[in-house]
């Protein structure tokens, strides 16, 4: 069961590494958006400063939603999805590899960003610390959420729109407590019972959204 | 279940197909066994296609039950996918994977190990030597269904089906393709295939159902 | 599967409930034109004057019963949902599509009777309020549905997609209403409480109920008419729709 899990993991890693100008367009819109707000409220650090995580963590959530648009459309279009269907592999093991493979390629730079945006608000060392920590477990929750409604909207036409009025209802839990715990930790509250709740949401997520995904994508095919 | 000691038999019972508004087929049985091979002929829309991606398990049909060894195939779902071999319209490779990775990566997730040598060898057999190691992208239309219908010479599937597989290839293609298909079914296998063109499909265990005689 | 149950479900198959979902639907409408009449002339005239909150408390009776039938509906919209993946059965899916607009529009109705009410009782229109808050996400979540139904054209494709949409809407509603609850503890304290537990008179309690099954006989009736009509859509190339229209022209 591991091992096609490896491989999968390990194909869209190259066909990533194949075409690298793709990777970088998420982490572009990421840190134009985050650096659109001082531009539309003021460069009052102290504004600035309070209102950091919420925005940080709502650019985060937006890029890796445009992201995953992507994540099974190309597969669609080349016929590799309908034959990964019928493999004798679980469906929802596959499924976890890709939107690992994906979240590598663009969850990972979106944490990695975080920090020097951060900078860019004020915060300071320990939040960003915590900024980093949130979003390491929020954006694998985000992309394996985001992935269900990737599956259920995939070959229709308006998918992009209609995808992110499927996803972000969904997307609110990880984001408050992504945010808050970052708030938490500014605000000298501590941020480990987000944290927490956040690693509880990220383990139920990976349980339960590639079972969901895989039921869609086998009605995505139909 | 153990491949040789039962001969593997597929069943179509009253087996309803409905796309949108159109019923393409209802109450369609048939079945086959090994050692056939089974030619499904139709014009435009008759609904071959919908028909083979029933039998792969990608559609679920609106009535009716498709069975494998007298189980139907809903239910064996992986257990089932391990011994079917299914090509689409869609040839299934990544264009910017090489052909000798497409292979093998085709290989490890149909459940077994297929070593570099091997997916050299294959892939000059079918006539792409000088490719293999070049992003498929590059290939023209029909190098491309060569590379996909390389798994045909590395699958150990029982059952294939095979949605208009003589698409984009020439002559010399076709021949071997032919060849490859009639050496299956000769070693017990069962193939289900489309064509819309006149590629001979006649061998000893040949038969033939047309869909979409309108007979209403 | 065993056949006596394939059985039952054909005596569900949409030929047979067409003209069933008439009678229920008519009878259902008759009462809640009774129900919602009774409802809201008592909410108007027989409920005492709140001591607290004056006249303009009398909103809840739309308000309440609203918001929980907007959240019911979806539960049942699920269980349809789930019995349609399981069984296969087309009805199912017509039901949960047919529920779907009234679900929503008790959603918006309930959004916007709140803030009817905030507006005199707090001066604002909108307050971040955990309850209305997760009002709101309910109403993207149904807005959502509609939206994906209506951009998948195959309507088997649709109803199964849209199935496991409800589905995974209905695992997250319980997670999205903690952590909404949460969030709104956190930033706000408990300044603001909406449907605080005002001691509530006995026929403010007895109206409310009025006006809730009012509602339920109102959610029925439509959703029958309207899964008449999606049944007719969608089977028109039915015979038994043919000869409906034959007879009936």
């Amino acid at each position: 069961m591991l091992e096609p899990l490896y491989w999968i993991i390990r194909r869209d890693l190259t066909i990533a590494m194949r075409r690298r100008a793709d990777v970088f367009t998420t982490l572009i819109f990421f840190v134009i958006v985050v650096s659109l707000f001082p531009l539309g409220i003021g460069p009052e650090p102290e504004t600035l400063r309070q209102i950091a995580p919420g925005i940080v963590w709502v650019g985060a959530l937006l890029a890796s939603m445009l992201a995953l648009e992507q994540i099974f459309s190309a597969d669609h279009r080349d016929g590799t999805l309908e034959q990964m269907l019928l493999t004798p592999q679980p469906v929802s093991v596959l499924v976890v590899g890709k939107i690992l493979a994906h979240w590598l390629v663009s969850g990972v730079p979106l944490v990695i960003m975080a920090p020097v945006l951060g900078l860019q608000y004020n915060l300071s060392a320990d939040v960003l610390l915590v900024l980093m920590a949130s979003l390491l477990l929020g954006t694998p929750a985000l992309s394996l959420i985001g992935a269900i409604g990737a599956a259920l909207t995939l070959g229709l036409r308006s998918g992009g729109v209609l995808l992110a009025l499927l996803v972000l209802p969904l997307y609110i839990p990880v984001l408050i407590f992504g945010a808050g715990a970052v708030e938490a930790t500014a605000s000298g509250l501590g941020g480990q019972a987000h944290l927490s709740m956040l690693a509880a949401i990220l383990v139920a997520s990976l349980v339960l959204a590639p079972l969901a995904t895989a039921a869609a994508l086998r009605v995505a095919e139909d | 279940m153990t491949p040789g000691s039962t001969s593997p038999s597929l069943q179509i019972d009253r087996l309803c197909c409905v796309r949108g508004d159109r019923t393409l087929f209802h109450d369609l049985s048939f079945a086959v066994s090994g050692g056939e091979l089974l030619h499904l002929k139709g014009h435009n829309g008759s609904g071959k296609t919908t028909l083979l991606r029933a039998l792969a398990g990608l559609l679920l049909p609106e009535s009716g039950e498709i069975r494998w060894q007298g189980e139907n195939i809903r239910a064996l779902r992986e257990e089932y996918a391990r011994h079917l071999l299914y090509l689409g319209h869609h040839n299934g490779i990544k264009g910017d994977l090489t052909a000798v990775e497409n292979l093998r990566i085709a290989a490890i997730l149909d459940g077994y190990a297929l070593d570099e040598e091997t997916a050299w060898r294959i892939l000059a057999e079918i006539g792409l030597r000088g490719h293999e190691d070049l992003p498929t992208k590059h290939l023209s239309q029909g190098q491309k269904r060569r590379v996909a219908l390389a798994r045909l010479l590395a699958n150990r599937a029982t059952v294939w089906v095979l949605d208009e597989p003589f698409t984009a290839l020439d002559v010399a293609a076709v021949q071997l393709l032919q060849d490859v298909i009639h050496r299956h079914v000769a070693d017990g296998g069962i193939a289900i295939v489309t064509t819309h063109q006149e590629v001979a499909m006649i061998g000893a265990n040949t038969r033939t159902i047309e869909l979409g005689r309108r007979d209403a | 599967m065993s056949s006596r149950l394939i059985n039952w479900f054909k005596f569900s198959s949409p030929a047979t409930f067409y003209p069933l979902a008439r009678k229920i639907s008519v009878a259902s409408a008759v009462i809640a034109v009774v129900l919602i009449a009774v409802g809201l002339y008592m909410s108007f005239f027989v409920a005492p004057t709140d001591y607290k909150q004056g006249e303009g408390y009398r909103i809840i009776f739309v308000h309440v019963p609203a918001s929980w039938m907007s959240m019911f509906i979806y539960l049942v919209m699920a269980a349809w949902a789930a019995m349609g993946l399981v069984f296969n059965t087309r009805l199912s899916a017509m039901m949960a599509q047919a529920l779907a607009p009234t679900g929503a529009m008790f959603a918006f109705i309930s959004l916007w009777t709140g803030s009817f009410w905030g507006k005199p009782m707090w001066g604002t229109w909108w307050v971040w309020d955990a309850r209305i808050t997760s009002e709101l996400i309910l109403l993207f979540l149904y807005l959502g549905y509609m939206a994906l139904r209506a951009a998948i054209d195959d309507p088997r494709r649709g109803d199964r997609a849209s199935a496991i949409l409800l589905l995974v809407g209905v695992v997250n509603i319980p997670i999205i209403y903690y952590s909404v609850q949460w969030w709104n503890t956190l930033h706000q304290g408990s300044t603001i409480k909406m449907n605080a537990e005002t001691t509530m008179d006995e026929t403010m309690l007895i109206t409310m109920l009025i006006m809730t099954l009012g509602f339920w006989a109102y959610s029925i009736a439509v959703a029958m008419a309207r899964v008449r009509t999606v049944i007719l859509e969608r089977e028109r190339t039915a015979s038994w729709v043919r000869e409906l229209g034959l007879a009936g022209s």
